[in-house]
């Protein structure tokens, strides 16, 4: 009987496999493909369940061997799985998140020709995204990182014959690449130093003292780019709004919820490396806080419904990374845990505006929704609560966590965090209001009706969590770290404050409004981040290829192999001189052969 | 009494003549013939050396031995060599060796 652990990681594998080669060998139906692969992951849900209520408050953290996978001697590669209160409840968040976002696509994705793709990839997903979590070493860690890697770049594909969708996930892909290759650097960094891949290892290598000074500051450095690249921060930050092309429920889970936290995650779990070098530490708040404030900049000008959600979730990503740098691991772990539900429930809010709208995905051609889908409005409603802080759900603990944090640490964050609080009330206000208040703007959102049953329950559901998940009630339980903090009454005042500001303006700013009244063209194209990289591809990329290219050609090429074969080729001209095919030519040279013979033999002595 | 210097300077001179004619004629027939003229002057140095070089008052035959056995090579090869000749000649309507240049690289 294999292990809990086990089964939750390799279960969805498996289904995997099954639904890709069942579906195309033997033509099983769809549907039934995305039943089986719904009905996998709600098992690894209750097992994951089982798992946190398994446990003793007291019972230590353990590592379940699972198997070796290479094995070089004095180095291991083993597939293990971590279980602490970390682990399980970033499982508890991945699966429950999981099954949701299955369930929401049997209806979101009922007429899609793809469908049984899509739930292998779905499946695929779910087994990296458990690998990530369990993960005990550096090696099994980068494996899975990979593969969400490539289940992310495949759903984003999911509909590929779309231009757009196909260069969103290819750009996903390489933005990715450019991370974890700092990842892989870094694990190379520690691995060299410590000499050991797992984490309990090169823990103990640190606080032996191997690795010290620049060196260490640049592995965490490395490590930190793999986080940078999956969790979207500046300056690889420019691929999640591109993600959007992928299907919204896609969106909900990979690009909101699990997979981009995979990085916050990480670096919570390689705390004890960023504990211990400061200088990176300050880095990484810094890039967080930066990317939280530049996301929430251009979220204010974005009109697709979607890429405000992929703003925000970049903004929100920021915070935790933040709070990562000031030393406040739990509190970025408390906020991934509530931002998972709030942003799950937006984007799955999302998807059932633009499912009822016949695929139409700009808020400036909604409107007046609120009275066609009652119910997708009042979980949206809610999850926007939670997202802009309103006192008492769960957004408004873990932000105050992360304020508290910057408050502590260093003012200018904190002024950074409390602007983005604005900001993020400022855009999500616009949103609402825009999409779901005032009168119909076009047909489709005239005619929207409410969305069906199967997607409406895992609204309410992640509603109800949205507003609960941040009381001890459930936090203690089931999320990976909560933290309880003292009333402060300048951070509640600061936080109300920028509630109140950024919301009230966006309600002043855009109620009854048909078009936008404002205009920021550095907002509303992204601080031109996208045509800079392509300007550097453009300048950079080209002019090192041309020097490569002329390398080649000039070196490589001619010198180098065409050389080699003109030197024979000239070498073999010439003595093909020699062979006239006159006869008393060679009669000549061999009577000359003997003359030379008879001078050395008999005078030349 | 002629001198064994005599016999070989007569055998070096048709040798040089001989092989002089390989060089430079041009018909395949008179370079065969300035062939058999370089045997018959390396056959009179052989039969000089004979006939200079006694053993007990006798010549050492060994070297009237090795001209018989080149006299009787060179008459197989003249076989030989006449037939291909012949054969060319078929072929190509010429014994010029200009003209027989087709294995020239």
């Amino acid at each position: 009987m294999p292990s809990t652990p086990a089964i939750i990681l390799f279960l969805p594998l498996a289904v995997a496999a099954f639904v890709l080669l069942a579906s195309k060998g033997f033509k099983l139906n769809a549907t039934v493909c995305a039943l089986v692969s719904t009905a996998s992951v709600a098992i690894t849900l209750v097992l994951s369940l089982a798992l946190i209520f398994g446990a003793k408050s007291d019972s230590p953290d353990e590592v379940v061997k699972l198997f070796t996978w290479a094995d070089f001697g004095s180095l291991q590669l083993e597939i293990n799985a971590t279980l602490d209160r970390l682990s399980r409840g970033m499982l508890f968040v991945v699966t429950f998140i999981g099954t949701l976002v299955h369930v929401f696509s049997l209806g979101y994705m009922k007429d899609d020709a793809g469908k049984a793709r899509y739930y292998a990839g779905l499946s695929l997903f779910m087994f990296s995204m458990t690998g990530i979590v369990l993960a005990d070493n550096f090696a099994m860690m980068f494996i899975f990182w990979e593969l969400v890697g490539v289940s992310s770049y495949i759903l984003i594909g999911h509909w590929y014959t779309k231009d757009s969708a196909a260069d969103a996930a290819k750009k996903a892909f390489l933005t990715n690449r450019i991370g974890d290759f700092g990842f892989m650097i870094g694990i190379l960094i520690l691995f060299g130093a410590t000499g050991s891949i797992t984490f309990a290892g090169v823990e103990q290598g640190l606080t032996a003292g191997v690795l010290t000074g620049g060196l260490l500051t640049a592995a965490t450095l490395c490590i930190f780019c793999g986080a940078v690249g999956k969790s979207a921060q500046f300056p690889l930050h420019v691929w999640l709004p591109d993600a959007m092309e992928g299907p919204t429920p896609v969106s909900a889970l990979i690009h909101a919820a699990t997979m981009v936290a995979a990085g916050v995650y990480m670096l919570v779990r390689v705390s004890f490396l960023i504990g211990v070098s400061e200088n990176a530490a300050t880095i990484i708040a810094y890039v967080g806080g930066f990317t939280a404030l530049i996301a929430a900049l251009m979220a204010t000008q974005q009109d697709d419904i979607k890429r405000i959600l992929a703003y925000s979730t970049l903004s929100q990503l920021g915070y935790m990374v933040m709070a990562v740098g000031l030393a406040a691991g739990e509190a970025a772990m408390f906020h991934l845990f509530t931002h998972a539900f709030f942003k799950a429930l937006l984007f799955l809010g999302s998807g059932a505006v633009i499912y009822a709208c016949h695929h139409e995905q700009d808020i400036w051609k909604m409107g007046g929704l609120k009275d066609k889908m009652k119910g997708t409005f009042a979980t949206f409603a809610i999850g926007t609560a939670a997202l802009i802080a309103v006192p008492f759900t769960s957004g408004f603990f873990s932000k105050e966590a992360i304020l508290e944090a910057a408050l502590h640490h260093d003012m200018l964050l904190f002024l950074c965090a409390a602007g983005v609080a604005l900001l993020t009330a400022f855009y999500m206000t616009r949103l609402v209001v825009v999409a779901f208040f005032g009168k119909a703007r076009t047909g489709h959102s005239d005619h929207a009706t409410e969305v069906p049953m199967i997607m409406l329950a895992p609204l309410m559901l992640l509603a109800f969590l949205s507003i609960f998940s941040g009381y001890s009630i459930i936090a203690d339980t089931l999320s990976p770290a909560a933290v309880h903090s003292e009333f402060n009454l300048a951070i509640f005042l600061t936080s109300l404050g920028a509630l109140i500001a950024g919301a009230g303006g966006a309600w002043i700013l855009y109620a009854g409004k048909d078009k936008d009244p404002l205009n920021i063209g550095i907002f509303r194209n992204k601080f031109y981040f996208d045509e800079l990289y392509s300007v550097i591809i453009k300048f950079a990329q080209d002019k090192f290829a041309m020097v490569v290219s002329a390398v080649d050609d000039l070196f490589i090429d001619s010198l180098c192999v065409n050389g080699i074969s003109r030197a024979v080729n000239g070498f073999g001209l010439l003595l093909r001189r020699l062979q006239s095919g006159n006869l008393q030519g060679y009669a000549f040279v061999f009577g000359l052969g003997i003359l030379v013979i008879l001078y050395i033999a008999l005078i030349n002595t | 009494m002629v001198t064994l210097n005599a016999y070989l300077l007569v055998s070096g001179l048709l040798f040089a003549i001989g092989f002089a004619g390989v060089l430079l004629r041009r018909n395949i027939i008179i370079i065969f013939m300035c062939l058999e003229l370089m045997l018959s002057a390396s056959n009179l140095s052989l039969v000089a050396f004979s006939r200079f070089n006694t053993v007990n008052g006798l010549p050492n035959y060994n070297g009237q031995i090795l001209v018989f056995f080149i006299i009787a090579v060179a008459a197989a090869e003249v076989a030989v060599g006449l037939a291909i000749i012949v054969a060319l000649f078929r072929a190509r309507r010429t014994t010029h060796v200009e003209d027989m240049n087709s294995m020239k690289g």
